[in-house]
């Protein structure tokens, strides 16, 4: 049901089945690294191409989260999945391995937020039992997408992020428990001006700023009535400007107000952290395998996490175009409030 | 084409002054100093023992000089660690012909998984190949100066 502009409520929420997470040695490395279920520490994942390494990670979190749920891949009406690379080739062609309907999903690195709405929107519409929402990012395939061959030596900006390697996926459903869907705002794209692919931060952080700020009109809620809202994925740089552009219009987020991008890597123990975490899969593995549990384990009542996305090309870059950037904002709510 | 820059993105702009960290311009030239300096004066030193031991004359010691830096560039960025050393050097590593020989290597070694033709062949000179184009048309007119200087 549709409340006020952009906000999509569930009337019989969906809930989460499973998540699965299964990442690279970097992120296993990481502060994060005991929760996620699969930490591969060969960056080819035994595969012979980088792609090929991604859809291998994509493979392997779709493939614990249907176990985790005591599901079989029969049971899956419905996969919506996206990641980085031309034509989603990591979630398109790992549809070839698991044969079930499938549904392309691309909003850059917001595209994880954007697969678990519509997934939620079509189990609460009726036209899923189990719908299983993934993405997938690999640092080296989106170094030679976006960037320079991976073995090039180039210095990169403090703004610069690194992209997180690693898939994560979620089981949606009718169940009786588990963490319910309650709210999702669907961003719009803005563009502030912003021309360096190696400023996402700060390209990011208006669209994040305008999905809250909707996010709370829509819905007459208040910061305080979520325990933590998290960003995908806008690191140390784009955070802080996030936070204060929220605070211009009235939201006071602080203590509340967390990153994915911040949360994965330790800066002060982690090389080439840069300003922090990326990728479409920066935001779902920490949600899905860090976040998400605190809900379970009752630390928390409510969670708003808003995945951003920075929807540029490599070719529109060269042709110096300025970065559009959406984000998309989905509430979780613990089952029993 | 890129936003309209209306006022919504001049004040942003204007925002984001001071609220994004800059390159350390200082700390960085320091290091390019000291890695470049340190790049050449390996070269100078096999330059030296091609001369004092296998008695070469300076000018043809420097043939097989660059081949050997290209050499070993190209061999430390196949076992992954001329990345490394670029990203603390940054241009100290980037101007020196070693920092070419990584340009070349790199997309190969990249676009190997394409095969060797679509794959190696067209892509080894993806980031080296304008500074070829450029220094070709550069030393052209740099040539034509030159013969006008001195034949005019």
């Amino acid at each position: 049901m549709k409340i006020g502009q952009q906000t999509w409520q569930f009337a019989s929420p969906p809930r989460i089945v499973s998540t699965a997470s299964a990442v690279g040695e970097k992120e296993g490395q990481g502060p994060l690294g005991i929760d996620f279920d699969l930490v591969v520490s060969d960056p080819y994942v035994g595969q012979k191409t980088w792609e090929l390494a991604e859809r291998k990670l994509m493979e392997m979190a779709h493939d614990k989260a249907i176990t985790k749920a005591g599901l079989e891949r029969g049971n899956i009406d419905l996969v919506v999945a996206g990641d980085l690379l031309c034509q989603n080739i990591s979630a398109n062609f790992s549809a070839r391995t698991h044969g079930r309907p499938y549904l392309g999903v691309f909003s850059a690195c917001a595209s994880s937020m954007e697969a678990v709405a519509l997934a939620a929107a079509l189990v609460d519409a009726g036209q899923a039992d189990y719908v299983l929402a993934a993405v997938s990012s690999h640092n080296s395939t989106a170094e030679r997408m976006f960037r320079f061959p991976t073995e090039y030596g180039a210095q990169k900006p403090p703004t610069a992020h690194s992209t997180v390697t690693g898939a994560g996926a979620v089981v949606i459903g009718k169940a009786q428990n588990g963490i319910r869907i309650t709210y999702a705002t669907i961003g719009n794209v803005v563009d502030l001006g912003v021309q360096s692919p190696w400023e996402m931060g700060a390209a990011m952080a208006p669209a994040a700023v305008a999905t809250i700020d909707q996010h709370f009109r829509d819905t007459g809620r208040q910061p305080a009535d979520y325990d933590l809202i998290v960003t995908g994925d806008l690191a140390r740089v784009g955070h802080p400007i996030a936070e204060e552009l929220l605070s211009q219009k009235g939201w006071n987020l602080s203590g509340r107000f967390a990153d994915c991008g911040n949360l994965i890597y330790d800066p002060k123990t982690q090389s080439e952290v840069f300003s922090g975490g990326s990728g479409a899969a920066c935001c779902a593995v920490v949600t899905f395998s860090h976040l998400l549990p605190k809900l379970v384990a009752g630390d928390w009542k409510r969670m708003l996490v808003v995945a951003t996305g920075a929807l540029l090309s490599s070719v529109s870059a060269q042709q110096n175009e300025t970065v559009p950037c959406i984000a998309h904002a989905v509430a979780f709510e613990a089952a029993v409030t | 084409m890129s936003v309209q820059m209306g006022e919504e993105q001049k004040r942003y702009q204007a925002f984001l002054k001071g609220r994004q960290p800059s390159r350390p311009w200082l700390l960085n030239s320091i290091r390019a100093f000291l890695s470049g300096g340190a790049i050449c004066l390996i070269g100078q030193a096999i330059q030296e023992t091609f001369v004092h031991i296998y008695h070469y004359s300076e000018q043809i010691a420097g043939n097989p000089t660059v081949a050997i830096l290209i050499l070993l560039s190209a061999l430390f960025t196949g076992f992954g660690v001329y990345d490394v050393f670029a990203r603390y050097a940054g241009a100290g590593s980037a101007v020196p012909v070693t920092g070419f020989a990584n340009a070349i290597a790199a997309a190969a070694l990249e676009h190997k998984a394409e095969g060797y033709i679509v794959g190696v062949g067209t892509n080894m000179f993806k980031v080296a190949g304008a500074v070829i184009v450029y220094g070709v048309v550069a030393a052209f007119f740099v040539g034509l100066v030159r013969y006008l200087f001195t034949h005019i």
